[in-house]
This record gives structure tokens, sequence and C-alpha cells, in this order.
């Protein structure tokens, strides 16, 4: 009698425990929806290559923001390694983009596995001073040594097809878009198959109760050191796609505005379910791309705002408004067609 | 001569010129149900956290199952068998009950840095999951939110979360605190049905709990050890009449 009740339980904890890691038909559909945008507008290509290289930035913060907890005002250190990175191999000779995208997302893992253990130590202002100094040092780093990074005139460089088959400079705009999509969703895939794995719980009961986790076994320290390596991977991927996709790289991709705006994209899309990053950059793109077209130079105070009532009210309370007002309503059109 | 479970050898720990723990040396042998009790500040939170590795001794051993972890960070002596729940409710508010399980679980059996198989993939962890939702009578709330389960079930989960490391020393740290009586049984029924192999050091402030519970009661004063014995001699105890039971208007 308790042997069929006890597998029925069993059903439901499996069934609990995987119900987010399973693909769901909205997500497909999200996907889907991306990929025919490419299509359907070739003449915005470039800005939709900019949201997603953008949202691939956004996703790498997420990793560590929103799965873990841990703060960072100086993510643009990882994307501008990586932009570098693929730039000075490309500039080398070396221009398979394929190539330069391994590179920058490796030298900046590497950056991120060398800097992580900084942020063990201190709270969300610690960790907000370390990020954003060593952000600084970098961008610093990257001005003095023109000889390999050309200094404040940036780098120009050329880069080969992807796969020897697809061009992806300025007269191949929708490959380039094509390839950071295909980048995009790959790197997205794996994250997400990651966030439901053991190792994913254990970086979210870091950010939920770092001092449980311990007392649970997990060591802490080393998942922090782990996922920062694989976010400033990540990150550095994509500065690596936005430096191949345009071909020049300049100090502004280790500027702080760009750490700024990140943060700002994962707040507005909504951290930790690693959509919102995606989801916020091609809204802050989109955004700027239209207010600025209307009222360029102001446009920042609506986005502004935007974060304001964001943050304030509460993303919540805004996305349970619409059921609010059903709730509300619904219960008199009843009444009145019950009368 | 057995070695026992826990042991704490000349513990010191100073706090600037305060003494917190002044000398402490004590042992809890395998399967035993100790009590550690002391008016307030007489140095119980400091001991715990000295015995758990949460903060390093000034001076003196930590030794568990007679291997010396001193230096051993607390994360791998909860991997060595020595787990603790906490006075205050320490859980995941966002996570679900089975989600902490299942992650407690998952650190334990050395499958924590596994980032390619889905969480709760494999079946005997979800059967050790469910074996402890039922235990703990969490069945019905296993998918809801920490956060919106009641006070007395998250307590319970405190303990679930402790056992599922399959330690072989666990500390109690106040388990009924703040308990409102109609949950207060459960966690009562919970503690009675620990596996006996277990050895346990009860923390607490509640003499019914502490009388009931342990067979033997070490008395925290001021950082020192005053006195340890079995509970009918701990109560008879002057000494501890005065600083203790007498103080807190108790028996």
């Amino acid at each position: 009698m308790s042997a069929p009740a006890a597998t029925a339980t069993m059903g439901r904890v499996a069934a609990h425990l995987h119900r987010r890691a399973r693909w769901r038909w909205p997500e497909i559909a999200f996907w889907l929806a991306v990929l025919a945008l490419i299509f359907a507008l070739p003449s915005r290509a470039a800005i939709i290559n900019e949201a997603l290289i953008a949202g691939l930035f956004a996703l790498s913060l997420d990793l560590i923001l929103g799965l873990t907890g841990i703060v960072s005002l100086g993510h643009a250190a990882f994307l501008g390694l990586g932009g570098y990175a693929a730039a000075v191999l490309a500039s080398q000779g070396f221009a398979d983009p394929l190539l330069g995208l391994v590179f920058g997302a490796g030298i900046a893992g590497l950056a991120g596995l060398v800097t992580a253990p900084l942020l063990l130590r201190g709270g969300d202002l610690t960790r907000l001073m370390v990020t954003l100094g060593v952000s600084l040092m970098l961008g610093e780093l990257a001005n003095r040594n023109g000889w390999l990074t050309g200094g404040a005139d940036g780098l120009n460089f050329s880069i080969g097809p992807v796969l020897g088959l697809f061009p992806i400079g300025f007269t191949g705009q929708r490959n380039a878009a094509l390839y950071s999509f295909v980048v995009l969703f790959i790197l997205f895939a794996i994250a997400r198959r990651v966030a439901h794995s053991p190792f994913g719980l254990a970086l979210a009961a870091t950010r939920e109760n770092r001092l449980r986790a311990g007392a649970l076994g997990v060591d802490t320290s080393r998942r922090i050191v782990a996922i920062y390596t694989v976010a400033a991977a990540y990150a550095g991927a994509a500065g690596a796609l936005l430096a191949e996709t345009t071909q020049i790289v300049s100090l502004d991709l280790f500027d702080f505005h760009r750490s700024a705006d990140v943060m700002l994209m994962l707040i507005i899309g909504g951290a930790g379910y690693l959509y919102g990053g995606i989801i916020g950059a091609a809204a802050f793109i989109v955004l700027r791309d239209v207010i600025s077209a209307a009222t360029p130079e102001y446009w920042e105070f609506w986005i502004g705002l935007a974060l304001v009532i964001l943050v304030l009210a509460g993303r919540d309370r805004i996305a349970a408004a619409p059921r609010r007002l059903i709730t509300l309503i619904a219960p008199r059109v009843m009444r009145r067609g019950v009368a | 001569m057995t070695v026992p479970a826990l042991e704490a050898r000349g513990l010191i720990r100073r706090f600037g010129p305060l003494i917190a723990t002044d000398d402490v040396s004590f042992a809890v042998q395998s399967g035993a149900r100790q009590a550690l009790i002391g008016p307030n500040g007489a140095g119980k939170t400091t001991l715990i956290n000295l015995l758990t590795g949460v903060l390093k001794p000034t001076a003196g051993q930590v030794m568990l199952q007679g291997r010396d972890v001193t230096h051993v960070a607390s994360s791998a002596r909860v991997r060595m068998g020595l787990s603790r729940t906490f006075q205050i409710n320490q859980l995941f508010p966002d996570l679900t009950p089975a989600e902490s399980l299942a992650l407690a679980i998952s650190e334990r059996d050395g499958s924590g840095a596994d980032f390619w198989r889905v969480a709760g993939g494999r079946p005997e962890i979800i059967a050790e999951i469910e074996s402890l939702l039922t235990r703990f009578g969490l069945e019905a709330d296993m998918d809801q939110p920490t956060r919106k389960l009641s006070y007395g079930k998250q307590r319970l989960l405190e303990i679930a979360l402790a056992l599922a490391t399959r330690p072989r020393v666990l500390l109690l740290d106040e388990p009924a605190a703040g308990v409102p009586e109609a949950e207060r049984r459960d966690i009562l029924a919970a503690l009675a049905a620990l596996p006996s192999d277990i050895a346990i050091l009860l923390i607490e402030h509640d003499m019914d709990l502490v009388f009931n519970f342990s067979h033997r009661i070490s008395v925290l004063v001021a950082g020192k050890l005053l006195t340890e014995g079995e509970p009918e001699a701990i109560a008879a105890d002057e000494r501890v009449r005065a600083v203790y039971l007498g103080e807190d208007a108790h028996g």
C-alpha cells in the first residue's frame, strides 16, 4: 500500500526537479522568431547583430549576478580582452573567425580565473570596486601598449569568412548576424544545461545563503571561481564576436559605460532565468535606436525612467499587474453576465 | 578505548581582550546523545563555530573521528561527517525543499560538481529525497519555495538538510527555538527518530528537551567548561543551579 504511494511521490519529486530542465515550446518559438527576424529584416541586420552580441554579454553577467549573486561593475574587462585578443590574432594573419572566437573566449576566461579569487572575500561593495578596478587597469594597459593594441587609435583588421564560406564583413551583415545567433544559441544552451545541473543548484544555493551552502559541504569559493571563469569566457566570446563582425576594436570596449549598460540590460530583462539578458539587451538597443532617432541625446532619460520604475515597483508586481486587473474586472463582468 | 566521534582539545578563542572560549576540552562519543547548555553569553555559539570550522581557534585542536581537522575548511568537515543545524533558520528561500535536499545529497555523494546532468537525474537521489521528505512530513510542501513554508516546517527542513549530508556527528543548535506549540511535537518526534548511530550534540535552552533527550550534559559558563555528567548529576549540581538553572528561574 505504501509502495505505490512512495512511487507516486517519487514521480512528483522527479517531475518537480526536472520541470525547468525540459525545453518548452515558448522557448523554441522564441529562438525561431529571432532567427526569422534575421531573414525578415536584412536591412536591420547590423542592429540585430549588435543586440545578439549584447545579449550574449548580458547572459554572461547573468551567470554570475543572476545565478550566483556575484555583482560586477567591471564586466567590460572581459568583453575588451576577448575583443582585443581576437583582433590582435586576426591582425597577425590568423583571420579565421572561429579561431579568433575561441582565442578571445580563452584569454578572457583565463583572466577571469586569475581575478576570481579577488571576489571571494568581502561583500557586494568590495566586489563592485574590485571588478571596476580590474576593468580600469585592463583598459589602461590596452591604452599604454599601443604596439600591440593600436592604443587610442584602436585596431582595424580584416577577418576571413566563417568556416571559409560565409563572409561577415560589411557586405555580409546578415551572415554576421547569423554567426552571432548561432554562437549565442549554442552558448545559451550550454548555460541553460549547466544551470539545471547539481553544479547550477550549488550556484543558486551560494546566492541564496552562502553560509548554509558551506554547511552542506558546498565549496562555495571553488564554485564561484568556476562560474566566474565561465562568465568571463562568455563575455570574451561576445567581445570577439563584436570585434570580428565590425572588424575594428577600440578602447571603448573596456569603457565603464559598457559595464553599466550590460547591468542595465540584465536588470531590465530580469536576472536569474538566462533569457533576461537577451530580452533586456534587445529592448535596450531597440529603445536606444527608436528614441535616439526621435530625440538624440535624450534617450537615456527614458532608459533611466524605465529603470527607476522597474527597480522601485518591482518586476514581479509589474508582471502581475495585468493578472490583478483581470481578477479585479472579471468578477464584475461575470456578475453582470449572471444578472 | 574507542575514539570519540568529536573531540575538542584545549580550545581557546580570543576576540581582542575577550576570551570567548577558555581552554575547553570535551568529547562526544559515537552515537551519543549529549547536550551543551549554558547561560546566554556562555560562548556556546563560538564553540559551535570552532567545532564546525566557521571560526579558527586561537589555540587547541578539533578532532573528528580521531583525525585532526583544526585546519580543515568547514565545507570539507561536512564532507568528513560533521554537520549542523542553525539556531536561526539558514535555508535557501527561493529554492524548494526538494531542490535543497537534491543539492545536499549531490554534494555528499560527490556529484556536486557535475555540471552536465540534470540535478536529481538519478533515481537513487530521487528515492533519498523522497524518503527524507516523508520522514520529516514535508512531501506536501516539497515543490513550494522554502520562504512560503510555515516556521515549524522550516525548522524540520533545517534538520532534514543536515541529515542529508549523512553526518557521523550532528550539532543541533536550538532546534525547537521559537516553534509554536502546535508544531513543536513534530520537531520532538523528528529528534527522537534520528538514527541512533549518529553522535548528537544538542545546544538548547529548553530544559525539558535537554533532560528528555540527552544522556550526558556539558555545562559551559563564561567560556569555560564548568562540569559534565549524567542528567541527574547535573540537575543536582549546586554550581549548575546557581549559575544556570537558578538564573533562568526554571525547575
